[in-house]
């Protein structure tokens, strides 16, 4: 059996609000092989994020060691998780966070060009990307003149630039329509048959049953781990 | 990141805001306008200075009579002792020097002077000059009409005189001067040239003077010291030359004593040239004060950019953006403000110039080439400098609370 993806052993994260501590995460232990779906659940203030962000090395666990692909990435240092980032994650967020004075285009390809791309395979790969989510036809148009559904793609074709092993959604579908949501569902549901590994924070209970595991999580700890 | 990517994603910001980069080119192009023009202002001033002296002669060595220490003004009056006159006969031993191309004594008084034949009885005070037929060429003038004193020997003083132009028009009117006669005290002088038109140089306007042979003017003023001897050296390199031969024959002839002073126009030039340039130099950086000011409103308006960006900066971080990669956006774009506004401003600065020239055409306004690269160098080394703060705080945004809606 090949090494998982992700290995977490008794992860904790404390965040100090006013005088009081609140712990995020309590000793997390939590193994993901390569190419599974994912749906963390549970109550507002449970960990969820903080647990997405710690899977992202946008943050930092106080204590405990993080495996990503076999190698220790818990202390390294902000630049070398900012590479790691760069080549294995990529995130899609509940409120897009597209530039606005970006067009489609150099959205997506913003990842590449950040990574030092050549630009004439930027171009290639931007292409494809756009043809692959149906953006061809609006890829001139700035964000404010996209619908949330094409914001949303955007966001998960510059998610899919650099082509990372791991997918970090957090209530992706949460700004947009039941319908459009449905959408953009099946485009990350997509990525993950295609090979990658799809985690998903949500607390739509609809959502988390379409995912192949689900995590419940309540005070910062995994209360059910299921299949 | 590639580093034209980098110039293009920055170029993007500045165009984005627009009120936000036409605050910081106001700022920036200010300052640097304003030192350009004040730069020209000084460099005018000090052009200004070295021509004056320019027209003076060139290769000038000039012998005066007393000892000073420093070259400066009235040796003889600031040390209130007695000193031996140059005679004429000094003044003329000094050709011996094999640097000296030709040398005109000079003798200066002031004289009543008026027209001899008694149509126009009113009387002008006016500056006397006795010297010799060098004295021409020594000054670099030129003659309008006539011809000037004659070579022969300076010890015989002839009646006769070279008036300024302006002179023998008040005198004379529209009469020819040349040939008419016109009185000095009680002496009577027959006009024989008529100067060019010279202008003032050194506050002496030559367009009034009346130039006589030096003995006449030595019997006119009752003295036998000369005022002042110039010496015109060869070349430039044998300035040097002539004012130690100077000082050497008139300390023979006066029994070894050194008791004058010679001063070279290089020096007194050199002099005037370092004041003013430190001058420009000082008001230059005055103005580059405002450059400062500038870098200030460039920090703030970075400050500003910082904060409305930071879901931003942070989704660069989520995307594999380096710290190092942030700071580089930020100073990109300060670079790019602070170029634009440079431009803005030399091309503003320039123009001011023009405008300087077109209302003081005697002057000659020019920005020196240092204020032209210093003050664009400046702006940006400023823009640069003043962004290292925000760039910093940029850099170290946590992403997760950069991304975060707040």
């Amino acid at each position: 059996m090949p090494p998982p993806l992700i290995h977490l052993s008794a992860i904790t994260r404390r965040f100090t609000v006013g005088d009081e501590t609140v712990q995020a995460l309590r000793g997390l232990d939590l193994s993901i092989a390569q190419g599974e779906y994912i749906a963390i659940m549970g109550p507002s203030g449970s960990g969820k994020s903080t647990l997405l962000n710690v899977l992202g090395l946008l943050d930092q666990p106080d204590s405990g060691h993080y495996l990503l692909d076999g190698r220790d990435v818990t202390g390294l240092d902000d630049d070398a998780r900012a590479l790691a980032r760069r080549e294995k994650i990529g995130f899609v967020f509940q409120s897009f966070h597209l530039v606005p004075r970006l067009s489609a285009r150099e959205n997506i390809e913003l990842p590449m060009v950040l990574a030092g791309i050549d630009p004439a395979e930027r171009t290639a790969r931007v292409e494809v990307l756009l043809r692959d989510y149906g953006l061809t036809p609006r890829a001139d148009h700035r964000p404010n003149q996209l619908s949330g559904g094409q914001c949303q793609r955007v966001a998960i074709a510059r998610a899919m630039a650099m082509r990372p092993s791991l997918i970090l959604a957090d209530e992706p579908t949460g700004n947009l329509d039941r319908h459009t949501g449905q959408d953009v569902i099946a485009l990350l549901e997509g990525l993950q048959a295609a090979g990658a590994t799809l985690i998903i924070v949500t607390h739509d209970p609809e959502l988390g049953r379409r995912a192949h595991r689900q995590l419940h999580m309540v005070d910062g700890e995994i209360v059910q781990d299921g299949r | 990141m590639r580093n034209a990517d980098l110039l293009q994603y920055a170029a993007r910001v500045v165009r984005g805001g627009v009120v936000r980069t036409a605050l910081v080119l106001l700022a920036m192009g200010i300052g640097v306008a304003a030192v350009v023009l004040v730069s020209a202002l000084g460099e005018g001033a000090r052009r200004y200075v070295a021509e004056q002296f320019g027209a003076l002669g060139t290769n000038l060595v000039i012998v005066l009579p007393g000892r000073s220490e420093t070259a400066g003004a009235g040796p003889a009056i600031a040390s209130g002792e007695t000193t031996r006159d140059i005679t004429l006969d000094d003044a003329l031993a000094l050709q011996r020097s094999l640097a000296v191309r030709r040398l005109a004594p000079l003798i200066v008084g002031l004289g009543a002077v008026r027209a001899a034949d008694g149509a126009d009885a009113r009387v002008r005070e006016g500056p006397v000059l006795g010297s010799t037929a060098d004295f021409l060429a020594v000054r670099n003038m030129t003659l309008a009409q006539g011809v000037f004193l004659p070579a022969g020997d300076p010890h015989h003083a002839q009646p006769i005189c070279v008036i300024g132009r302006d002179l023998a028009k008040e005198l004379f009117g529209a009469r020819n001067a040349l040939g008419l006669w016109l009185r000095i005290g009680d002496r009577r002088f027959r006009v024989i040239g008529v100067l060019g038109k010279q202008g003032t140089s050194l506050g002496f306007n030559t367009d009034e003077v009346v130039i006589v042979p030096v003995a006449a003017a030595q019997a006119l003023f009752n003295t036998e010291g000369l005022f002042r001897v110039l010496v015109e050296a060869k070349h430039r390199d044998q300035v040097p030359q002539a004012k130690a031969d100077a000082e050497a024959i008139l300390m023979q002839r006066h029994e070894g004593e050194r008791d004058v002073t010679v001063i070279t126009q290089d020096a007194v030039l050199a002099t005037f040239d370092r004041i003013l340039g430190t001058l420009t130099l000082a008001i230059g950086g005055l103005a580059a004060i405002s450059l400062a000011v500038a870098g200030i409103l460039v920090m703030n308006v970075m400050l500003i950019s910082v904060a409305q960006r930071r879901s931003e900066i942070g989704l660069l971080k989520a995307l594999g953006a380096t710290a190092a990669e942030i700071r580089h956006i930020f100073f990109s774009e300060a670079v790019l403000l602070a170029l634009g506004g440079a431009a803005a401003g030399v091309a503003v600065g320039l123009l001011g110039q023009q405008a300087l020239i077109a209302a003081f055409p005697n002057i000659p306004f020019s920005a020196p080439w240092w204020a032209l690269v210093a003050a664009p160098l400046t702006a940006v080394v400023t823009a640069v400098v003043f962004t290292v703060m925000p760039a910093r705080q940029a850099a170290k945004l946590d992403p997760v609370q950069a991304l975060s809606k707040r």
